[in-house]
């Protein structure tokens, strides 16, 4: 059951939410990715920066200015009967970590987005889904001139479990990002997702 | 301020009001309860007159007339997400909004999967 609530005057039936986290390193193209897919421009909100954090806040070049926020870009897509999944890409820097327990709640699972120049950029995420228990698939971003890479190569690299799925994809294309949702919720439904790379090939 | 005089302030500045100013210097909702895909309903309780809300929380109610995820809440009203939950916390205290929380999953169930699935593939 998603998030419910039903209103008696108004509408045919109850609201479902779900949610699914685009994860990945700073600049990997999350927002790129819900962009893609979502019936809106990706929406922003943000949230005040901890104390905790405001420490190790990078300030320079903006001294005057005296609170960070944190936004978070998401996207939705409606389904019929009333069935709204949300995207939420994960802040890049690692010192927003307070922010994911949150974004975290609740949700479906995630995707996380790799690039192949930048595989350290994703360790942290890996990192963080595999000890909260949040199964997750890797998606290694494909966009023009990046050399293709083997999924089974990426998974090497990436020390992942076997049972992660590897696709590729190109974070731009519509139905590129509708192929790494649909593995996405085929992993969580138990499905095997077998490692494979044609998606660039059809859609590259 | 800057040496050149009134130009200091502009859109880079941020909100004159400090986001928290309008709870009340408040910055502690019930997270569980106000995720960001909960979804809020008006309950069509007029606010009595002993109830004072601010700017904030009557657009708020506006926006919850139809069942509304907080996330599309916060991004409407362009305040922080702490905010956002204190101020629909107040709502949801005095009966004036209906929240109903997101799931934390053990096993996501099954009939949503497939409901996903099968609106992702119509797509």
């Amino acid at each position: 059951m998603g998030s419910r609530l039903s209103d008696p005057d108004e509408g045919p039936g109850p609201l479902v939410t779900t949610k699914i986290l685009i994860a990945g390193g700073f600049g990997v193209g999350k927002t790129t990715l819900v962009s893609a897919i979502s019936e809106i421009r990706p929406l922003r909100t943000e949230e005040s920066l901890s104390e905790q954090s405001t420490g190790v806040d990078d300030v320079s070049g903006v001294d005057r200015k005296t609170t960070t926020t944190v936004a978070m870009d998401f996207g939705r897509i409606t389904f019929p009967d009333s069935l709204v999944l949300y995207l939420f890409g994960t802040p890049g820097q690692d010192r927003f970590w307070f922010m994911w327990d949150d974004l975290s709640y609740g949700a479906l699972g995630a995707a996380v987005l790799v690039d192949t120049r930048r595989l350290a950029d994703s360790f942290a995420a890996i990192d963080y889904f595999e000890q909260r228990g949040m199964p997750f698939l890797i998606a290694v971003n494909c966009f023009d001139g990046v050399e293709r890479q083997r999924p089974g190569d990426v998974r090497i690299a990436l020390d992942l479990d076997p049972h992660v799925p590897v696709v590729l994809c190109d974070a731009r294309r519509r139905e590129s990002v509708k192929q790494v949702l649909i593995a996405l919720v085929e992993h969580l439904h138990g499905e095997p997702i077998e490692d494979h790379g044609e998606w660039s090939a059809t859609v590259g | 301020m800057s040496p050149d005089g009134d130009r200091w302030f502009d859109r880079e500045a941020g909100p004159v009001v400090r986001p928290y100013a309008v709870t009340r210097g408040r910055t502690r909702a019930r997270t569980g309860q106000f995720d960001l895909i909960s979804v809020v309903v008006a309950t069509g309780v007029q606010p009595p007159d002993t109830v004072w809300l601010g700017p904030e929380q009557q657009h708020m109610l506006r926006l919850c007339r139809r069942p509304v995820a907080i996330a599309d809440i916060a991004s409407d009203i362009d305040l922080p997400l702490g905010v956002v939950r204190v101020l629909l916390c107040d709502l949801n205290d005095q009966g004036l909004v209906r929240v109903m929380s997101a799931p934390q999953y053990r096993k996501v169930p099954e009939h949503l999967l497939r409901r996903v699935l099968n609106g992702l593939k119509a797509l």
